[in-house]
Formats: structure tokens, sequence, C-alpha cells
């Protein structure tokens, strides 16, 4: 499979019994998994402290009433490139380098089944994101129409930059689709003998299904993008009612991809939490086929609810209450979820190690996160709620202290075998509690803020709102400055600091990744393991 | 099993299938709305007569027109409301001022609101139809003949058609 074991060995050459290459091209033209996963969850750290700082723009800026440092055009690029460059550039390919370390330890293969797609999926992203970011610093200023660019806040109002934007946005896409494929192929050709399918661990199967969500929708985005770009640049009228277009129509299609994509966000986080609890409360996970049929639900009820993002454009009342009915649906699947995550810990002999105590956290922060959102799941109510604060509490719950906690949840958990070395176990609890604490003194308060009325995305809001602006900058700042001591544990464990990591590591960790050495060597099941 | 391969191409066929499907969206959207009369959008083409008059119930019309935010034109219903029997044929015309210094073509897009009513409003001579082409200061006063269909069921009580004009795409200059 790997080329590299075929090199004759010079004389004089120091023997490196796990064939790494050397230097920056190691990097460049690795198709070695655990690379490729390292490079994917490296990138994705610096792209969460990108967007953190274009947030805190925005927090700053929100600090006090009035306009202070921005103005209202550069405020708006602020909220869309932040939106995007979470979405897009922390979260997703966070979850993607935690399936390139995971998924083939976890099945019990050598490598993804493309190991070639693998870099270029990985390198492309760069790109993307060179050319998104370019734009701030472009005449006319980056995109500003929101993550959601609505036409015709994005094709009639743009800026110039939105050709920039949609390439990005092509790119973002196409690496994407090329991982997703890649992870479909490996769970389906490269299972371990013995590996069947309802032994695959739960992460694999969050990821497989979440692979399927991503070729099905991330081609409707860029059927989108491209119709943006051609009615602004090539005189189409999708979505301008002058040549026969609707703009309503745009956030039809907009919206077919974005609910799906909430939930590519947020079930791999699923499946992260799903293998952390059962480690540290020493019990099998509770109802595992009910937690693989809940996902799988999810996945095909995110089809059919887009309309709930629009219920105020004026669609008809049968229509309402279908996204409505049909949102709220998506409450007992993932009702499922929690309960069985509860029933894993019952009476079970927990202990409270950092990923567990985030995978708690997710678990109560996210369950809040879900039950704002069946608030706004409420067709009369939305209409209050619709584009306040209110919205953006809700999906920071649900990504933040949803899919962010379960990605550092997976960090701490798997860091020990990635590297060979214990975290600093003092340290990231201190990171814990600082990100728990500020997390809410962030984002609790945009409730109260929203429900009193505060719009969303404008850089000014009424003198009521002020005390509680200020206090949610704050607890922004100090969110931000608490991942500072995340990246100092990472980095510990990189340069090889602390205490050796044992080869299982946890004392309840069941599963082919505990039955490698601790570090992971560079190749791994090069035999395939044989599942009982 | 199936060999890489033909996984990938399967999965890759998929990726363009959903492709597609995001254009397929576009046709599909105005054959929804037109079936279902959900987008307050009425028919393109004149109706038939009305076939009776309900004289049991009256419905309240009301007229809007706005011109395109890059419109030099002025336009504006020379009714505001009518209240008629269902069946019966009303007129009401717009009238049309073009400010500008040059000939323009423009076209007016109707939307009737509730959207659910739309498919009741039956227009038999309009002149959102054909595009309205104006010379530099022309004005000109527009007529709609239409009815509400007696089928309109009871619950709508008012409703309100609104004209958009636009510059046509047929003008020259843009």
């Amino acid at each position: 499979m790997s080329t590299e074991q075929t090199g004759a060995l010079h004389p004089g050459e120091h023997l490196d019994h796990e064939h790494k290459p050397r230097g920056i091209t190691r990097w460049l033209y690795s198709t070695n998994h655990k690379d490729i996963g390292t490079l994917y969850l490296l990138f994705s750290l610096a792209m969460l402290f990108i967007g953190g700082s274009l947030a805190m723009v925005i927090r700053a800026e929100l600090f006090q009433p009035g306009l202070q440092f921005v103005d209202p055009h550069f405020f708006n690029q602020m909220t869309t490139v932040h939106g995007l460059v979470m979405v897009f550039g922390a979260v997703m390919p966070a979850f993607v380098g935690l399936a390139n370390w995971m998924v083939p330890l976890m099945i019990g293969a050598p490598d993804m089944a493309l190991p070639r797609v693998n870099n270029w999926s990985f390198w492309i992203l760069p790109c993307a994101f060179a050319i998104l970011l370019s734009t701030l610093f472009m005449e006319g200023g980056a995109p500003a129409a929101g993550w959601t660019f609505y036409a015709p806040l994005s094709t009639t109002y743009s800026s110039d930059s939105t050709a920039f934007f949609v390439l990005a946005v092509h790119l973002m896409g196409v690496s994407s689709i090329m991982g997703a494929i890649n992870i479909i192929v490996t769970i389906f050709n490269m299972r371990a003998p013995g590996m069947t399918w309802m032994k695959l661990p739960l992460f694999v199967w969050t990821w497989l299904i979440t692979a399927f969500l991503l070729i099905a929708v991330m081609p409707v985005l860029a059927g989108v993008v491209t119709m943006v770009l051609t009615d602004k640049y090539f005189g189409t009228s999708f979505f301008d009612a002058a040549g026969g277009g609707d703009p309503v129509m745009f956030q039809h299609i907009f919206w077919f991809f974005g609910h799906p994509e909430v939930y590519i966000m947020i079930l791999p986080a699923f499946g992260i939490i799903s293998a952390i609890i059962p480690t540290f409360a020493r019990k099998p996970l509770f109802g595992y086929e009910s937690m693989v049929v809940a996902t799988a639900s999810i996945a095909i009820l995110s089809f059919l609810v887009w309309g709930h993002h629009m219920f105020t454009v004026g669609m008809p009342v049968a229509a309402e209450l279908f996204f409505m009915y049909a949102t709220m649906l998506i409450a007992v699947p993932t009702g499922v979820k929690v309960f069985n995550w509860v029933a894993t810990m019952w009476r079970g002999s927990m202990t409270f190690e950092v990923p567990m105590m985030f995978a708690l956290a997710f678990i109560v922060l996210f369950t809040i996160g879900g039950l704002s959102g069946l608030m706004l799941a409420i067709t009369p109510a939305d209409f209050q709620y619709q584009d306040t604060y209110f919205v953006v509490a809700h999906f920071h719950y649900v990504l933040v202290t949803g899919a962010v906690f379960g990605i550092i949840a997976g960090v701490y958990y798997w860091l020990p075998k990635w590297t060979g070395v214990m975290y600093s176990e003092r340290l990231a609890q201190t990171h814990f509690w600082c990100s728990l604490v500020s997390v809410n003194i962030l984002f609790f308060p945009m409730h109260f803020v929203g429900l009193a009325g505060m719009p969303r995305r404008i850089p000014d809001y009424a003198l009521q709102f002020a005390d509680l602006n200020a206090l949610m900058s704050i607890g922004g700042l100090l969110f931000g400055l608490s991942q500072l001591l995340f990246v100092w544990g990472v980095v510990r464990c990189m340069r090889g600091v602390g205490d050796k990591a044992s080869d299982r590591v946890w004392e309840g960790a069941q599963g082919l990744e505990w039955e490698i050495p601790s570090p992971a060597p560079y190749h791994t099941f090069e035999t395939p393991p044989v599942v009982k | 099993m199936t060999s890489n391969a033909s996984l990938v191409r399967r999965l890759l066929l998929v990726c363009v299938a959903m492709f597609g499907f995001g254009f397929a969206m576009v046709p599909l959207y105005d054959v929804f709305c037109r079936i279902t009369g959900i987008n307050g959008k009425t028919e393109g083409v004149a109706a038939a007569q009305p076939a009776g008059v309900d004289l049991s119930r009256e419905v309240s019309v009301e007229f809007l027109a706005r011109s395109d935010a890059d419109m030099p034109w002025t336009f504006v219903p020379l009714t505001e409301r009518v209240r008629i029997h269902p069946g019966d044929l009303q007129i009401v015309e717009f009238e049309v001022a073009n400010r500008s210094g040059e000939a323009l073509v423009a076209t007016a897009v109707p939307s009737v609101s509730p959207g659910e009513a739309a498919r009741y409003f039956k227009k038999i001579e309009c002149f959102c139809f054909e595009e309205q082409a104006l010379a530099a200061g022309e004005t000109r006063s527009m007529p709609v003949q239409f009815y509400i269909d007696p089928a309109l069921p009871e619950r709508f009580r008012n409703m309100t058609l609104s004209y958009r004009l636009y510059k046509s795409a047929h003008t020259a200059s843009r």
C-alpha cells in the first residue's frame, strides 16, 4: 500500500523504523491517514482562532451601545466571515481530522481507502481559506451578506469579492465531498475481518451517516453558489423577480443544504460522546442499536425540516404546520440519544477525567441548545424569535457547547494515543472550568436579550441591552483566552512533555484503537486484526 | 462488497445527481407553486368570462403599485380599494409615467396576497400580460379587468393585488 517501504536503505542512513519521510514534504505529499488527520486538526485549530478573532471584533463593537470601533459594513463582514470560517474551517475539518485519525484505527484498517484523494482533500482547504480570507483586504471588503448569503444581499447588493467567495465555497465543497467519499469507501471496504456492521464503534457509524449527508447536500450548496455567481455576473435571474426569478427560492435551496449541514456538524460529536461516556462510566453503551437507528432517523428527517428557518417569509399555514411538526419529531431520536447516554452512566463506576467532563458538559449544554431549538420550531413563537439574539444563543449552544465541546472532548480522549503522552490533567481541568464558565457568560444572556427583542447582525442596540452585552463581551474574551490553555496542553503533548501513556490509556477503554501501542505507530494494522 | 473504484463511481454519481437536483429545484419550485397556488402568483394569460355572480357576499380588494428601486418611473393605482361580489367584472386603472429622459420598456410583475387566494383572482385583461414601452416623459393609464372566482373560500374577505414595475431585459440600456 505505501510506497515508502520499498525504498532501499542507503549505507550510513539512520534507520527510521517507521519510514517517515522528513521535512515539509512529509506533510505536503503525505498519504498517511495519521499525518493528514493531524494536518486537518491543526488547520481547524488555526481557523478556530481566526474565526474567534473575528467574533471578538463583533463582541468589541457590541461591548457598548452606539458605534465604537467599526462601521456597519465591516461589522457585517465580520459576522459573515466568522460564520463561514467556523462552519467550514473549524468544525467540519476538525471532524474530518478525527475521522482520518480514528476511523482506520477503529475498524482495523491500515489506512484510508483512497490515500491520495485524502491528501488532496486536505490541501485544497488552506487554498480555499486563503481565498476567502484575502477578500477581507480587498476593495469593497469581504462578503457581508451573512454566512447564509441570502439573495439579493449576495447578488444585487454584494461587493465584487463575491466571485472569490463563490470560488472558495466551491473548493470547500470539493474538499468535503472527497473527504466524505473517502470515509464511506474506507468503512465499506476496509473493515477488519469480523468487524460486522453492528459491531462498528458509534463514532464510525455517525461518521458514515454524516458522510452520506455530505455527498447529498454539498453539491446543492455548490449549485446555489453557482446561481448566485451567474445572477451577479452573467445576467441570469434565478433570484431576481425582474427576470421572473424569486428571492425566496434562494432560501429554499440554501436551507435544503443548510439544515442537513447542521447535522453534519453535530452527528460526529454524538459519536465521540458515545465513545467517551462508556469508557468513563465503565459500562457498555446503553442501547447501541437504538443509537444507530436514532442517528439515521435524524439524518433522514434533516431533509424534511428546512422550512423552519424561513417561517416568516410568508408560507401557507399548512406548510408551516408541516415544518413545525417535522422539526419537533427530530426531538424524539435526539431524546433517545440523550437518554441512552444518561442510562449508560446510570450505576456506572464513573470517574471525571477531562474528556468525561467535556462530554458531561456537552450533554447538558447541547440539551439546552436543543430545547431552545424546540422553542424556535413553534411557528407562532418563531415570529417573535426570528433574527433575534435568541437564535444566536440557540445555535451557539449546539455548535460551541455541542460540536466544539465534542471535538475538544475527543481530542483530550485520543491525544494520549496520538502522542504517547498523557496531557496535564490539572491544566486540562483548568481549561475545562474556564471554558465552561466563560462560555455560559458569553452565550446564556443572549437568550434574554433575544427574547427581549435584540436583533442579530446589527452593530448597535437599544440601551436596555447594554449591561448584558458588556457581560457577554467579557465572557467572549474569557472564552477565547481559555482556549489558549487548550493550545498549551496540546503543544505540551505534541512535544512529548508529560507522563508516558499506557497502550489502553483509560482503564475502561474498549475498541481496536486501544489495542495498538501509544503513541500509535506510523503504520498500523498492516495485518488486519481479527475481531471476535 | 464492491470494489473501491465502482463504489467511488456510484458516490460521484450521487454528487452529480444532487448538483443537478439543486438546479432542478428551480423549475420544480415554479411547478409546485403553480399547482398549490401558494406563491401569490396569478396566471399570466387571460381568464374566461365569469360564470355567475355570488351576491351573498362581498370581497374587498386593495391595489398597490411600486417601481423597482432603479426605475425612474412613477406608478400608482388610480383606485385604492373596491368592494365587489365574487363574479362581478371590475376594471381598475393604474397610471404610469416615465420621468426619465429616455424611452424605456418595463414589465409589471403581479402578486396577490394572501397567496392561497391568488388562483381565484381571474384577470381577463391586464397590462402585465405584455411589456410596456414608454417614450421619454410619456404618461399612460393602464387597465386591469378582473373578477374574483365565486369558488373563493369564505375565509377570504380581503385581498391585495400588488404590482412591481421592473425595467425589462429588452431595454437596450442597462
